[in-house]
């Protein structure tokens, strides 16, 4: 082998092991949930002793009510916790963004709730919301009025609460880090040019921070669809369906429901679904990064 | 057009005071630039005048009205960044009219007002470019332009030029003189480099540690610098000083340096007789340098060249005397060569001469 070849092998042979641990520790399991999801499944078969049903596993779902209102909880559980922890977070960012004293004590407590582990959040939360014992319920009759069924009525908002708590400061960290980050002649320029603070943000700050808040949003969206322990352990997908999202499902379906094929392709379709938004946000980096380039490539036919 | 007037303007940092009374007017119209090394207050003076670093102690009047407590926007002034500071988000034309357009003018009056100056400006190709599709001098413009478009009656730059290579300053510092020209309003201009402030000013303001060290016109601080420190920053190349003792004997005056002796005329006399002590600092221009091989040693300095700088017809010389650095400018062709020692003659007319200790202009 001659030097220029070796030379060009080393760094393919320096990623090999990575490559390895990838292939056996990711590829590997995704491969069989695939090769699963295509088979009538049952948890005391082997893999290789189940039938193949081709897509029967895909349409029975696709046809199954308890499946489209799992789906539904998910969006929905998704888009609204989405929405609102973008627009507290953000906001926070924009009140916090300044130089007083002890705000960056301000600035850590904010942030503690997402260092927390799940299930201790969702033990937390579940005590909170407890009908008798509860501190909400426990506030609300101290101040005469009437006790609300929080993880019975209005599960769905009560973990959706919950989630909020624990990720708004995610977004806010990151919010944070956009702002400071931004230029601040900038800024400067926009307070000479008349600009009041809240047209700064409108017309300034959140343009530029733009970039930074729809990856962010990207991420978090991703992550809600992903959600399992604080419901979990909260309302265990209940009452009825109403707090049953895609992740639970999943878990319910091959434990308790023994149809490992069926759940392996609920997770294939939450799969698509994620893989879905990730394309959208390697996309919009793509697009980005295209921005760039043309900028530069501009300047210098100019030249 | 409004008169500013910085009234003892003072500023701290926590405990560091880095403007100590800063005491200016500016007249209706002026073209004002304040130079100074760096970090010596310039930025901070301006950013003050502009409202973006608040007033320890002082205050700021804009035609007699105190405005240190105001916000930007109530000052009615424009202001170019150093880093042109252009909204990277927004192409040319937004960003020239975003003053505007907050202003809810109408659309108009705003493309009327954008296409003019980006005319002026050279710009007209560019306005649908953001700042990132643009070269440096170009952003520079834009920024120029921005501040064009606003009618605001004063104008702040912050060393708009020092990002740009050397042609491309010397072209826009042409083009800022033009400009100042055909745009009859305040301009408050900061820079280090003295060429500009000496091309643009009316008048300049020499700042050094946070203190205005004299103010005049250009021509004023050129010929009479009231102290040591300011005969030494304006004029390229700098000034060279001697020192040297005065020293009476018989009935003539005569200046004792470590490898010379000038005799004074009866004017030098005069002028020397004011110095509160013997000892004193000649400050001689490299140009009034003037190169002589016959001159009589009581009127001429002995010099040792060490480096020659050409620069076209005109050469710079750097030379040693007796320890002392000297420069001087003699023309290119003058026969002269590395290691010589030549004789230059001193016009002690053109000569400044300052205290030892207090570094004030003598005379
Ligand atoms: N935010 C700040 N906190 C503390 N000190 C500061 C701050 N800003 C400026 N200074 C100090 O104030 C002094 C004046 O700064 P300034 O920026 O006005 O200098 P300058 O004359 O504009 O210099 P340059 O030519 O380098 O821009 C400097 O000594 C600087 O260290
Ligand atoms: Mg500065």
């Amino acid at each position: 082998m001659s030097t220029a070849t070796f030379n060009r092998l080393t760094p393919y042979l320096f990623l090999a092991p990575a490559v390895v641990i990838m292939a056996l520790a990711l590829l590997y399991p995704l491969g069989y949930m695939i090769y699963g999801s295509f088979r009538a499944w049952d948890p005391s078969q082997a893999l290789g002793e189940s039938t193949f049903v081709g897509l029967a596993n895909y349409v029975t779902l696709w046809n199954d009510p308890s499946f489209h209102e799992s789906a539904g909880v998910t969006l929905k559980f998704a888009a609204s916790v989405v929405s609102v922890e973008m627009f507290i977070g953000v906001g926070l960012a924009l009140l916090l963004d300044r130089n007083i004293r002890g705000m960056s004590v301000l600035r850590t407590l904010f942030i503690l709730p997402m260092m927390i582990a799940p299930v201790v959040v969702g033990l937390i939360w579940r005590y909170m919301y407890h009908p008798s014992v509860g501190i909400f319920n426990n506030t609300l009759k101290s101040l005469g009025f009437e006790s609300i069924d929080w993880l019975g009525q209005h599960a769905l908002l009560a973990v959706i609460l919950a989630d909020i708590w624990q990720w708004t400061p995610f977004i806010f960290i990151l919010s944070l880090a956009a702002l400071q980050s931004l230029p601040r002649s900038a800024l400067e320029a926009a307070r000479i040019d008349g600009a009041t603070a809240w047209q700064q943000i409108i017309h300034i700050k959140l343009p530029l921070m733009m970039p930074v808040l729809i990856v962010t949003g990207l991420l978090r969206l991703i992550d809600a669809f992903k959600v399992l322990e604080v419901i979990l352990v909260m309302t265990e997908g209940g009452p009825g369906l109403s707090t049953e999202i895609l992740a639970l499902r999943i878990s319910r379906t091959a434990t308790e429901f023994r149809e490992l094929g069926v759940a392996a392709a609920m997770s294939n379709y939450l799969l698509m679904m994620l893989l879905v938004l990730t394309v959208i946000m390697l996309a919009y980096n793509r697009v980005q990064e295209y921005r760039a380039a043309r900028a530069i490539r501009i300047i210098e036919e100019d030249i | 057009m409004p008169k500013i007037k910085l009234e003892n303007l003072t500023k701290r940092y926590g405990k560091v005071e880095v403007l100590h009374g800063i005491n200016l007017e500016m007249e209706d119209a002026e073209f004002t630039v304040l130079v100074g090394p760096s970090g010596c207050g310039k930025s901070t003076t301006l950013r003050m005048i502009a409202g973006l670093e608040s007033v320890t102690d002082g205050e700021i009047y804009i035609d007699g009205r105190p405005v240190s407590k105001l916000e930007p926007k109530e000052r009615d002034l424009a202001m170019v960044f150093q880093d042109y500071a252009l909204y990277p988000h927004m192409n040319v034309a937004k960003n020239m009219s975003f003053a505007l357009r907050l202003q809810k003018r109408p659309k108009k009056e705003i493309n009327q007002k954008v296409g003019d100056v980006a005319e002026m400006l050279g710009l007209t190709n560019f306005l649908h470019r953001k700042p990132a599709e643009l070269s440096g001098g170009q952003r520079q413009r834009v920024a120029m332009g921005r501040a064009l478009t606003r009618d605001s009656s004063t104008f702040l730059f912050d060393e708009p030029l020092s990002n740009l290579d050397a042609k491309l300053r010397t072209q826009m510092r042409a083009e800022l003189a033009l400009m100042r020209q055909r745009v009859h309003k305040n301009m408050i201009y900061v820079t280090h480099d003295q060429i500009e402030a000496m091309t643009l000013a009316d008048r300049i303001v020499v700042m050094h540690a946070g203190i205005v060290q004299q103010q005049g016109t250009p021509e004023e601080l050129f010929k009479k610098p009231i102290n040591k420190f300011v005969a030494g920053f304006l004029g390229t190349p700098p000034m060279n000083f001697l020192e040297a003792t005065i020293k009476q004997e018989g009935d003539g005056t005569y200046l004792l340096g470590r490898s010379f002796k000038l005799r004074c005329d009866v004017a030098t006399t005069n002028r020397l007789s004011q110095a509160s002590s013997s000892s004193i600092v000649m400050g001689i221009r490299p140009s009034d340098l003037l190169f002589d091989a016959s001159a009589v040693a009581e009127e001429s300095i002995e010099v040792d060249v060490v480096v020659s700088e050409y620069v076209g017809a005109q050469s710079v010389l750097i030379g040693d005397c007796s320890g002392e650095k000297v420069m001087v400018e003699i023309k290119s062709d003058s026969p002269i060569r590395l290691g010589e020692k030549l004789k230059f003659r001193v016009d002690l007319a053109e000569t400044h001469f300052f205290d030892v200790s207090s570094e004030q202009a003598i005379g």
